[in-house]
């Protein structure tokens, strides 16, 4: 039977390929063609070389976006994994031994399902529900709080210093649950006899984390920082959805996404839309490639 | 246990997919890309010219409308304007659709090369007019509006219409835009609350103050406007106030990109007495606020004062408790030496229609433009919409409402003072720049100097960009 053998993986592959291809492949190549086009939405734009991107590296709101996603690649990444990690050694690990087995923290399934909750909702659902939370009056959720307490209200997306951390803080919230899964499934991995070892041997708890789970965790934490890392270059939706004058106040929370949505629906300027897309589509390529490369080293064999 | 279906290989594997669905931007541009548009404007329909048909409509030729269903809805559409039509030329077939996205349900037509004959192209996501025209997709209007008009063959259907409605739609000398709807700018306020409490229209700086300490004494918000995704109502009234100062010329050079238009020293006056105003009299909250949410504000009583146009009436129908009664003043002076008078105004016929000049029946658009701007046509709308038309007296003999009442009484007093820019439109980059900068002034972070810093290095940016379209006025 094994000269049957081609047709039927090809049978099989033929029809995601040519999806793939004509759906993905097809619309990066035309967007890459695009950016050397002044393009305008109508009747197909004149070839203008590198012009687009010449342009690009002197706009400063380019620059101004990108600065941006610098501070949430180093943010939001080392925030959601060190909350993640936290909750999820609580969740099962931190109970201790329980009949020679590693438990959680009493509760811990209820827990789980709690954390996991809020990577079910859609981004732009999230927009809306963080627009009440953030109201910067007193009837925002947590303005009521603080004007309760008899203190000034405080202007989480009007004040442009805290703008981008509340945006953070939305990112991080959401993302949490889906990272605390994902450690978890790791731990699940990691073979109980060491952890009974240590225990025996009289090991604390942290020294347990940070001798014995986070070194037999590292190629999932490589993971879950470059979901993240790549999580930190799109922001689009959020930002859309929840800033003043969606990227404001005075651009302090705009990103690439938000400009190519500008340039592109606000100002008919394709052309240039597509050169910052095709900007972004090597920087996020050479992140994922920089940070996989960088955190690269020998798994424990066991 | 079922998280060990999730192992680390299997999350490993799926990394190196992960990078290639890393840029997530840029799926829905290339959604749009150019089709082909040979652009020629062959096969149009063409009818014979008479006095009954002045613009040579084929009477059998179908014609597409496209209604962007938005605040006017799409009623006025369907129930008036087109039965005029079809009354007209009953074998005429007209295939209407109405939509919230114009530029999303229209854009790939444009590029393909088969548009639709008549659009209504408003709402936030309305194509851009000076790409429209830049790549000859709109019908030049000039003659239609050098037609005779429905209801008097004697007269021009360019002279039945408000002064300065043609003007609203040209770019560089063509008329290219029908701009259907006159909408009159300014302070909008509760006219049973003004009575109540004892307060009258500020004519001066000083009344307009002294008005707003007032009310802040009352226990209200004197003044505001919604900074979330409003600061636009805000911008036309400090350039409305630096239009006062210094005559309409302002704004004229502002949209001609003139050298040091911004510089100005009428803007730079206006910027600094509405910056007080911001930092006396407003809610900085409302920075973060939508401008429904605001209005509703105004409505329960707790915003005195609000600037906006004369759609805002017919907008908060549902939410305006009885007896409220809208009512709009123009801008109070702000200077003793004034150029323009108080009861100045800024007021423009606005909600965009063009014809397609490459559509299959340019002509059959521009007749249905030419019933529209009928006595009857334009009646129907202002009974359906509650808003003044282009259509100049068309509203004689309508009950109208009381916020439109106090508009079309404003519109009267203001006489020959009615301005308006056009910016807005030609520049959507200055636009966008000019929201952030108010923002930034009326909430605080920056002065009228930096104000008009700002916007001049703005305007003096895209007057050097080769790429970007300039229109004159």
């Amino acid at each position: 039977m094994r000269h049957g053998k081609y047709p039927f993986v090809i049978g099989f592959l033929a029809a995601p390929v040519t999806i793939y291809v004509v759906f993905v492949i097809a619309p990066y190549a035309q967007a890459f063609y695009m950016a050397l086009t002044n393009w305008r939405g109508l009747s197909p734009g004149q070839f203008v070389g590198l012009e687009n991107f010449t342009r690009l590296f002197q706009d400063e709101v380019f620059w101004k976006a990108l600065r941006h996603h610098g501070i949430l690649l180093l943010a939001l990444p080392l925030i959601t994994i060190i909350i993640a990690l936290f909750l999820a050694f609580m969740l099962n690990v931190g109970g201790g031994s329980q009949k020679g087995m590693m438990a959680g923290v009493w509760g811990s399934k209820f827990y789980r399902v709690v954390f996991f909750l809020p990577q079910v909702l859609a981004i732009a659902i999230l927009g809306v529900l963080f627009q009440s939370v953030y109201r910067p009056d007193g009837s925002g959720m947590i303005n009521s709080l603080v004007s309760k307490a008899g203190l000034e209200p405080i202007g989480f997306l009007i004040d442009p210093k805290l703008a981008l951390w509340s945006i953070v803080a939305v990112l991080v919230w959401q993302g949490v649950g889906f990272y605390v899964v994902l450690f978890s499934a790791g731990m699940s991995n990691i073979p109980k006899d060491i952890y009974e070892a240590a225990m025996l041997d009289g090991a604390t708890r942290s020294s347990m984390f940070f001798r014995v789970t986070l070194p037999l965790l590292w190629d999932t934490l490589q993971v879950a920082w470059v979901y993240l890392g790549i999580a930190a270059f799109d922001c689009f939706a959020i930002v859309q959805t929840l800033t003043v004058d969606q990227g404001g106040p005075d651009g302090s929370t705009t990103v690439i996404g938000m400009e190519i949505y500008r340039n592109a629906f606000v100002y008919s300027k394709y052309g240039y839309a597509s050169a910052m897309g095709v900007a972004l589509f090597f920087l996020t390529i050479t992140f994922a490639a920089l940070s996989l490369r960088v955190s690269r080293r020998e798994s424990v064999e066991m | 246990m079922s998280d060990n279906d999730l192992t680390r290989r299997t999350v490993l594997r799926r990394t190196a997919a992960a990078g290639l669905l890393a840029t997530p931007a840029m799926g829905f541009l290339s959604a749009c890309v150019a089709g082909g548009g040979d652009g020629g404007a062959t096969d149009q329909a063409e009818g014979e010219k008479s006095a009954e048909n002045p613009l040579g409509v084929d009477p059998a030729a179908p014609l597409e409308v496209v209604i962007f269903n938005g605040g006017y809805g799409e009623k006025y559409a369907t129930d008036v304007h087109e039965p005029l039509y079809k009354t007209k030329f009953p074998n005429a077939q007209i295939k209407h659709s109405a939509t919230q996205e114009i530029a999303t349900t229209l854009q790939p037509r444009f590029a393909g090369g088969t548009p639709p004959d008549f659009v209504n192209n408003s709402g936030t996501k309305y194509m851009d007019f000076g790409t429209l025209i830049q790549d000859g997709q709109l019908q030049d209007l000039s003659e239609l509006f050098a037609a005779p008009s429905v209801d008097d063959p004697a007269k021009k259907v360019s002279d039945t219409l408000v002064a300065g409605t043609v003007e609203s739609g040209t770019y560089n000398g063509k008329p290219y835009v029908l701009n259907y709807v006159f909408t009159v700018y300014g302070l909008w306020y509760s006219e049973k609350l003004f009575k109540e409490k004892g307060w009258t229209v500020p004519a001066t700086w000083a009344d307009f103050t002294a008005l707003l300490d007032k009310i802040k004494a009352a226990g209200m918000t004197p003044y505001s406007y919604a900074g979330k995704n409003a600061p636009y109502y805000q911008y036309l009234v400090i350039l409305a106030t630096a239009a006062k100062i210094g005559g309409p010329d302002v704004l004229k050079n502002i949209d001609n990109l003139a050298d040091g238009a911004w510089k100005h020293p009428a803007i730079k006056t206006a910027a600094t007495q509405w910056a007080e105003i911001g930092a006396k009299y407003m809610d900085k909250a409302h920075e973060g606020l939508i401008h429904t949410e605001v209005q509703l504000q105004q409505n329960q009583g707790k915003v005195a004062i609000y600037p906006s146009g004369s759609w805002l009436e017919a907008e908060q129908s549902a939410s305006t408790p009885e007896g409220f009664n809208y009512a709009v003043m123009p801008i109070p002076s702000a200077t003793a030496s004034d150029a323009l008078p108080a009861t100045g105004l800024y007021a423009t016929a606005g909600e965009p229609y063009f014809v397609s000049a490459k559509g299959k029946n340019p002509r059959g658009g521009m007749e249905y433009a030419r019933q529209m701007l009928s006595k009857a046509g334009a009646k129907g709308f202002i009974e359906l919409n509650k808003s003044l038309t282009a259509v100049a007296g068309a509203e004689e003999g309508i009950q109208l409402s009381p916020g439109l009442t106090s508009a079309s009484t404003v519109l009267k007093a203001a006489g020959a003072n009615v301005f308006s820019y056009r910016f807005d439109s030609w520049y959507k980059e200055l636009d966008t720049e000019l929201r952030t900068a108010t923002n930034a002034l009326m909430f605080g972070r920056e002065n009228a100097d930096q104000f008009a810093e700002r916007m001049q290095k703005k305007a003096d940016a895209i007057k050097a960009d080769s790429s970007i379209t300039k229109f004159t006025r």
